[in-house]
C-alpha cells in the first residue's frame, strides 16, 4: 500500500499541520512516511502545499509528479494540482472560494463544506480537522484512533483538553463529505 | 536496522542533525541563521544542551565569525560544528582552508540552496564543486558526506566527527533544502558523553590546550614562510589525502547487478532516482543507481568498473552538471556519460528524470 497525497491551500489554513497529523498518524500505525513542504515565501499570503507519502514500503522520492489523492483548499491550488491527479485518483475540495470547480471525469471528486462546518461548530481553527475527517472516510489507510493517538503523543499535556474538539471536527468531516456528480 | 528497543521519531533532517550533535558528544555549535537550515540552530536553542551535556550553542555575529570559532574550538581538540546554507558557506571558505592547512578537525554542515550569489532559498546541489574542490585557496581537500535521508542526517554527524578527528581534517555534511526540510522516521543515535579534558589530551596530543612540562608548546597554524617546510607540509597533506581516498570511499548501489544504464546521484537526487528506476524498469529499461555517500573521496574505482558493464551513465544532479566531471574522469571515455539536472531551486521530478534518461541514453 502506498498513498501519495498533496495538500494545498492558502498559508494559514493549516495545510502543513494537516500533513503533519497524517504523517504522525501513519507513524502510530507503523507505516513508512515522508512529509515534504513547499517552504519559503509561499507560506506568507500565497499558496502553501505539502506532499505526504504513506506506505508499507520504504519510500523513494519525496518529490512527486502525480498524486493518488489531492486535498485542495483554494482556486490556485485546484488549477495547479487537478491535472496532476492519477487517473482513478481522488480529489477532495472545499467549495468555499472556488469559482471554477473541477472538471475531470476520470477521477473521483468529493466536496466538503469544511469552512462552514467549522464555523457552525464554533471551532473555526478546527477547519483542517474537518477536512482530514473527510479524507479518513474515503481513504482508510489510517483511522480516527490513529489520529487521536498521534495528537495525544505530539501535543503537549496542557493542550490535551483540545483533543475532544478535534475528534468532533474529524467525525463531522466524515459525515459531511459528499461525492460531486459531474454532469 | 533493529529498532525494536528504540524510539522511532518523526522529524525534519535539520532537526535530526541538531539532536544527533547533542547525542554524539559535540562540545560546541557556532552558527548564523539562514534558510533552509535555520531549524538546526532553532532546535539546539530549544533543547538547551548547555544545561544537560554542557555543549555550547552560540549564535555568532556572522558566518565568518562562526568558522573561526571552529578554528579555536577544534584547535583545542573539541568536537565543534557549524551549519549554514550555500551563501553562508561561501563566506566560510577562508576559514575552511585555514582549518585544512592547520589540520584542525571540525564539522561544517551545508544545507544547500540555489545560487549563484544570494540566489534562492529553494533546494539545489550547486555547491558540489565548492565542497569537493575546495572553495578556498591552496591544495586541500575536505571530507564530504552526502546524506539522502533524515536518518543519514542523524547518523552522519558522529561519522563526520570520527573522520575529522581520525585524519585531523575538516569534514562536511553536504545536504540540501529537500533533506533538511522533509520529515521522515528517524532513530536517533544513543547518547555518548562529551570527552573529558584528560581524554582530549590523550586523543589529541597536537591540541593547543596548555603545555605540559614534558613537551614543547603545540602551535597550530597554516602559515609557513620557509618554502621547503611548506613543501614538506603539502607533501604530507597529499599523502594523507591519498590515504583517505584509499580507505574512506562510501557508496550505495541499488539494482546495479543487471543494469544496462547507470544513474549516479547523491543526496535528495538519489531519492528521486530510486523512483525513476522503478518506473524505467516497469517499462523494461534496466536502470540501476550508484549513490556516492562520500563525494570526496569519490567512488572513482567502482564507477570505472561499472562503466565496462553498462551502455551509458547518467549523472543526475540538481545543478548544471558538476559531479558529471568526476564521472567522466572515472569512465575515461569507455561509455557515454550524460548529465541531467535543473537549476535555480527547481527540483526535477521522477517523470522528468525518466524522460531525460530515455532521450539522452536509451534512444
Amino acid at each position: 500500500m502506498t498513498e501519495e497525497i498533496i495538500i494545498s491551500g492558502f498559508g494559514g489554513q493549516g495545510v502543513l499541520s494537516m500533513g503533519k497529523i497524517i504523517a504522525y498518524s501513519a507513524l502510530m500505525k507503523g507505516l513508512e512516511v515522508s512529509w515534504m513542504p513547499a517552504y519559503g515565501p509561499e507560506q506568507r499570503g500565497g499558496t502553501a502545499n505539502v506532499t505526504v507519502i504513506v506506505s508499507t514500503e520504504r519510500i523513494s522520492s519525496p518529490i512527486l509528479s502525480t498524486f493518488d489523492t489531492a486535498i485542495i483548499l483554494n482556486q490556485p491550488s485546484l488549477d495547479k494540482f487537478e491535472p496532476l491527479i492519477k487517473p482513478g485518483g481522488t480529489l477532495i475540495y472545499d467549495g468555499y472560494g472556488i469559482s471554477h470547480p473541477p472538471t475531470r471525469k476520470d477521477i473521483s471528486i468529493y466536496e466538503i463544506a469544511a469552512m462552514d462546518a467549522a464555523a457552525e461548530m464554533g471551532n473555526p481553527k478546527g477547519f483542517n480537522m474537518v477536512v482530514l475527517g473527510g479524507l479518513l472516510k474515503l481513504r482508510q489507510f489510517i483511522s480516527v484512533e490513529h489520529v487521536l493517538k498521534a495528537l495525544r503523543k505530539t501535543l503537549p499535556e496542557r493542550h490535551h483538553h483540545l483533543i475532544p474538539a478535534n475528534e468532533e471536527a474529524l467525525r463531522r468531516g466524515m459525515e459531511i463529505i459528499r461525492e460531486r456528480q459531474n454532469d | 536496522m533493529d529498532t525494536s528497543n528504540q524510539d522511532i521519531l518523526l522529524m525534519k533532517g535539520n532537526e535530526a542533525i541538531a539532536h544527533a550533535a547533542i547525542r554524539c558528544g559535540c562540545d560546541g555549535y557556532f552558527g548564523y541563521p539562514i534558510t533552509p537550515q535555520s531549524e538546526i540552530l532553532e532546535t539546539l536553542a530549544a533543547e538547551k544542551p548547555w544545561e544537560t551535556t554542557g555543549m555550547v550553542v552560540l549564535q555568532a555575529e556572522s558566518e565568518v565569525a562562526s568558522i573561526n570559532m571552529l578554528y579555536g574550538g577544534g584547535g583545542s581538540g573539541k568536537r565543534v560544528m557549524t551549519s549554514s546554507s550555500s551563501p553562508g558557506i561561501a563566506l566560510m571558505q577562508e576559514g575552511i582552508t585555514y582549518l585544512a592547512g592547520a589540520e584542525i578537525p571540525a564539522l561544517i554542515v551545508n544545507v544547500q540552496r540555489g545560487g549563484p550569489g544570494l540566489g534562492t532559498i529553494q533546494p539545489s546541489q550547486g555547491d558540489y564543486f565548492q565542497a569537493t574542490r575546495g572553495g578556498g585557496n591552496g591544495d586541500y581537500q575536505v571530507i564530504v558526506l552526502a546524506p539522502s535521508s533524515v536518518q543519514e542526517m542523524a547518523d552522519f554527524v558522529d561519522l563526520a566527527f570520527g573522520l575529522a578527528f581520525r585524519y585531523r581534517n575538516p569534514a562536511m555534511i553536504l545536504s540540501d533544502g529537500v533533506i533538511g526540510q522533509m520529515m521522515e522516521k528517524v532513530v536517533l543515535p544513543p547518547f555518548k558523553p562529551r570527552r573529558t579534558e584528560e581524554q582530549i589530551r590523550q586523543e589529541c596530543p597536537w591540541a593547543a590546550i596548555g603545555r605540559t612540562a614534558d613537551r614543547k608548546p603545540n602551535i597550530l597554524t597554516s602559515l609557513e614562510l620557509r618554502p621547503e617546510a611548506m613543501e614538506r607540509h603539502n607533501i604530507e597533506l597529499q599523502a594523507k589525502y591519498r590515504q583517505i581516498e584509499q580507505t574512506e570511499v562510501r557508496l550505495e548501489e541499488v539494482q546495479t547487478a543487471d543494469a544496462e544504464y547507470l544513474i549516479v546521484a547523491f543526496g535528495s537526487a538519489a531519492r528521486i532516482a530510486l523512483k525513476a528506476i522503478d518506473m524505467l524498469r516497469a517499462e523494461g529499461i534496466r536502470a540501476g543507481l550508484l549513490r556516492p555517500i562520500t563525494l570526496w573521496p569519490f567512488p572513482t574505482e567502482r564507477i570505472a568498473q561499472l562503466a565496462g558493464q553498462v551502455r551509458g551513465i547518467l549523472s543526475f544532479e540538481i545543478n548544471a552538471g558538476q559531479m558529471v566531471q568526476d564521472i567522466r574522469l572515472a569512465v575515461e571515455g569507455r561509455t557515454p556519460v550524460a548529465h541531467y539536472g535543473k537549476m535555480g531551486g527547481i527540483v526535477p521530478t521522477p517523470d522528468e528524470l525518466v524522460q531525460a534518461l530515455k532521450q539522452k541514453l536509451a534512444k
